[in-house]
């Protein structure tokens, strides 16, 4: 029923209104989404105006500000891949036995206490990290290798992985902590310890919820910057060895944005170019998390 | 009238023996003697919060799993003798030997073979001739093969509310255990299906001893052989199930049966 | 009980249990000295710097001297702009998807385009900002694009934490602001927001103490690493008193001072950079310090 009453037409006027407002700001959102894409696809077309897009891919050299300038991503991916699979062999082991630990294991209190612990580590902001491991990782692990140089990815990579363990770990709990306890006395009541519930039944009943944690992992460690940036150095190197210092993607725009670069010059197209691949790798790790949690959707 | 033959008197499984529990300072079960006999069906009813699946879950340790819960008293499994309460005992043993069907279907995340094949490889069993053996007989027990026989690899979770409930009851049957627990295992479910489980419950008392936990008078009555009435955690009759139906001998009982509490 | 074999099992069983206990809490100890070693390390290295004039110098070439004046006036003035775009929008936007949103297909595009910002790396958020704010709008290296940029990095938290807090409340409290004739609107002002107001200020607090550590997109932005001046003040002699000059003026911060600091060579910088950490760290654990505690009394306070 419509009232025609001017009090209730004023009303009506000033709901939507407000309806309109939120919608426009929920809508901001996808405006964002958009703009990225915008920008970085737009700096990356004047940029593969200039490089094709065939040496980008091909080239195995990455000498953008020199004079004999090439343009080879392979070898920025090549320490982003490299940095990612050190802090992913760190975060991922220690991540998941934390979270099943606390989940299982632990005391209501032990796990009261333990998590904003764990918050707190994954609060840290970066560039600590980084100061950490150049100034505290890097010459401890000289003392197991002497000759690994002040600047490597293996110093930032451990350390990356450190601090991506809150978020492997506190999301992983939150979805263990979601299988109903039913399923889990299931199993008890089979015979089954702790153990043998939490692997094969918790597990795999909360696996959509894992899977989102590993990818949430990666994408953190493919974006990554400070710790890269400060602790591997910023020379470009073709290797997948970490004891090796390198540039990724992202410590390389940093390092390109630390100079004044006009905004016309191939450097400055350069740091787009690397950003959209950026952005194309971690879209490939949401997709893929998307898709698990999809498919293995929770029907307990 | 011919005189029958002297019935040998049935032969116990287990008895529990001035049987006390605590839920922290919450007194649940008060000093209950109970016995359960092999290869019969003993009901235990009662309104809702009496103690019945607290008296249940006693027999397989299951309250080991939550802090500040404390058992008194003994429960003696035969024909070992032992008591499944004492602090000696592992509770892992316990669950190997008496099993347990849950209120609410609970297959675990796996296909229906691994659900029903679950309990076998907890005890080491992992030859998949003899898993394959035990599995399908564990399933025809249940009165579920011919509805599975064809998909056994697919998830459990494609099963309906009742064939999951049957999948629970062969993953309990499976490990061929000395008792099984039955917590209420009809409440989740349709009438057809629960129809279904009371005609499984029938036949699966001539091979194993089952004690059970129902809400549902009627179904106390036409499963069970023994039937005992627990009201705020105290045992207040036990008997056959036929004469305590038909003439209760307290007071408490025979209003609870004839629906005027609970 | 006599099952030899069983019992076998189970001791074996019940040893994995053990070495896993002990696998867990050795995992928890790694993360635990890792952060506990950072402390320190930062600590020992900075604390001899946290005289009074290392919050009042401007930085300078050489280390004894140099300060964090222009890092900590510069966190303050982005976090304000961060704070002035992130919240309301942040807020509108939660309160849009929970309680306005119809369930549809734009919704859903909506809530996965939220998730999908939540996972995209911060420097990308830093070209956009290069390409949108500094170029295009003409904001320049300013306080204003670096609180902006920090803002859109900052806003799926807000969204996310908004909705949880929203979901919260029990439907039976709309049904009854609804049954004494308020609009939709009085019902979210009136009460939802009210009621929720702990949890979404335990998301902004988070999504501002992640801000204030970011450091890549404002270098992304161009931010000069070398300030030694203050941006003009907000008060003014004259009427109307208030001015909003310094948001177009170029600026630094905290996270992007220490990092300065570590790259440079010299070792009395470290000890600076241990310095500026130690504060860094400070501001971001006090505001994480606050929302954990917030949200524990919530928790406490409230049972619907």
């Amino acid at each position: 029923m419509k009232s025609s009453h001017p009090r209730a037409r004023k009303r009506r006027i000033k709901e939507g209104l407000i309806e309109t407002g939120l919608l426009a700001a929920a809508c901001s959102s996808v405006a964002i989404t958009f703009a990225i894409l915008y920008i970085l696809v737009k700096e990356s077309l004047n940029f593969f105006a200039e490089v094709p897009l065939f040496d980008f891919l091909t080239d195995t050299q990455w000498t953008p500000l020199f004079d004999d300038a090439h343009f080879g991503i392979i070898t920025l991916i090549s320490g982003t891949v490299t940095t990612t699979l050190v802090a992913l062999s760190v975060a991922v082991p220690l991540g998941l036995t934390i979270a099943i630990y606390i989940s299982e294991f632990a005391s209501p209190r032990l796990r009261e206490t333990i998590k904003p612990i764990l918050e707190i580590l994954g609060a840290v902001p970066t560039v600590v990290f980084g100061y950490f491991a150049l100034i505290v990782v890097t010459p401890l692990l000289q003392k197991i290798y002497p000759d690994l140089p002040g600047f490597n990815m293996l110093s930032a990579g451990l350390v990356m992985g450190i601090m991506i363990v809150p978020y492997i770990s506190s999301v992983s709990e939150d979805a263990m902590r979601a299988v109903p306890m039913h399923l889990r006395e299931g199993a008890f009541a089979m015979g089954a310890t702790r153990l043998r519930t939490a692997l094969t039944v918790v597990v795999p009943a909360a696996f959509s919820g894992l899977a989102a944690a590993l990818t949430l992992g990666c994408s953190r460690a493919v974006g990554e910057t400070m710790v890269v940036a400060v602790a591997a150095g910023m020379q470009p190197n073709l290797t997948m060895n970490p004891l090796q210092p390198a540039a990724t993607i992202s410590s390389f725009i940093v390092q390109v944005s630390l100079g004044d670069l006009p905004h016309d010059s191939i450097g400055y197209k350069t740091i787009f170019a690397a950003g959209l691949t950026l952005l194309l790798i971690t879209l490939v790790f949401n997709v893929i998390g998307f898709w698990l949690r999809q498919k293995f959707r929770e029907e307990y | 009238m011919t005189p029958q033959p002297a019935t040998t008197p049935p032969e116990l499984k287990a008895q529990a023996r001035e049987l006390n529990f605590h839920y922290g300072a919450f007194h649940a079960l008060k000093n209950i003697s109970l016995p359960v006999y092999n290869e019969k069906i003993t009901a235990l009813i009662g309104p809702s919060g009496c103690g019945k699946s607290t008296f249940l879950r006693c027999f397989n340790r299951m309250h080991d799993l939550y802090p500040d819960n404390r058992y008194g008293g003994e429960i003696r499994l035969f024909p070992d003798d032992v008591n499944l309460l004492s602090p000696d005992v592992d509770p892992i043993e316990v669950r190997m030997r008496v099993s347990m069907v849950f209120q609410k279907p609970n297959p675990f995340p796996k296909s229906i073979f691994e659900n029903a094949a679950y309990g076998l490889r907890v005890r080491g069993i992992n030859k998949k001739a003899e898993l394959e053996e035990k599995v399908e007989t564990a399933l025809v027990n249940a009165a579920l093969w011919n509805e599975v026989k064809d998909r056994l690899q697919e998830p459990a979770f494609n099963l309906s509310g009742g064939q999951q409930q049957r999948l629970c009851i062969a993953r309990a049957l499976a490990i061929d255990p000395e008792l099984v627990l039955f917590d209420e295992p009809t409440s989740a479910l349709d009438p057809i299906a629960t129809a279904s489980i009371e005609e499984l419950m029938l036949e699966l008392k001539e091979k194993v001893s089952i004690l059970i936990v129902t809400h549902n008078m009627q179904q106390a009555a036409r499963v069970s052989n023994n039937t005992a009435f627990l009201f705020e955690g105290d045992l207040i009759e036990y008997g056959l199930t036929k004469e305590l139906f038909v003439k209760p001998h307290n007071k408490q009982t025979e209003d609870y049966i004839t629906g005027r509490f609970g | 009980m006599k099952l030899p074999e069983t019992q076998n099992i189970i001791r074996r069983q019940r040893l994995y249990e053990q070495l896993f206990i002990i696998l867990g809490i050795v995992a928890l100890l790694v993360a635990l000295m890792t952060l506990l070693a950072l402390f320190t390390r930062l600590a020992i290295d900075g604390m001899p710097r946290l005289t009074p004039d290392f919050f009042t110098n401007f930085p300078s070439r050489f280390a004894e001297r140099a300060g964090i004046l222009s890092a900590w006036v510069g966190s303050f003035l982005v976090m304000f702009v961060t704070a002035c775009a992130a919240i309301p929008l942040g807020v509108s936007a939660g309160i849009y998807l929970e309680e306005y949103a119809p369930k549809n297909r734009w919704t859903a595009i909506i809530e996965i385009n939220v998730m999908n910002l939540a996972g995209i790396p911060s420097i990308v958020y830093g070209l956009l900002a290069l390409g949108l704010f500094v170029q295009i709008l003409g904001f320049g290296q300013s306080i204003l694009s670096a609180g902006l940029t920090l803002a859109l990095l900052i806003l799926p938290i807000i969204i996310v934490s908004t909705r949880e807090a929203l979901r919260g409340i029990p439907g039976g409290i709309r049904e009854a602001a609804y049954a004494l004739g308020a609009t939709r609107w009085q019902v979210v002002s009136d009460h939802l927001l009210p009621y929720s107001s702990g949890g979404v200020l335990t998301g902004v607090i988070i999504g501002l103490s992640r801000a204030i550590g970011e450091t890549a997109p404002i270098i992304t932005i161009g931010a000069l690493t070398f300030i030694a001046f203050l941006p003009s003040s907000p008060f003014i002699a004259e009427f109307p008193f208030i001015s909003f000059k310094w948001v177009l003026d170029p600026f630094t911060v905290m996270p992007i001072q220490m990092f300065n600091w570590t790259s440079r060579p010299e070792e009395a910088f470290q000890f600076n950079a241990a310095a500026a950490g130690v504060v860094l760290l400070a501001m971001t654990l006090l505001m994480n310090g606050i929302a954990i505690w917030l949200r524990y009394r919530i928790r406490k306070s409230i049972k619907w």
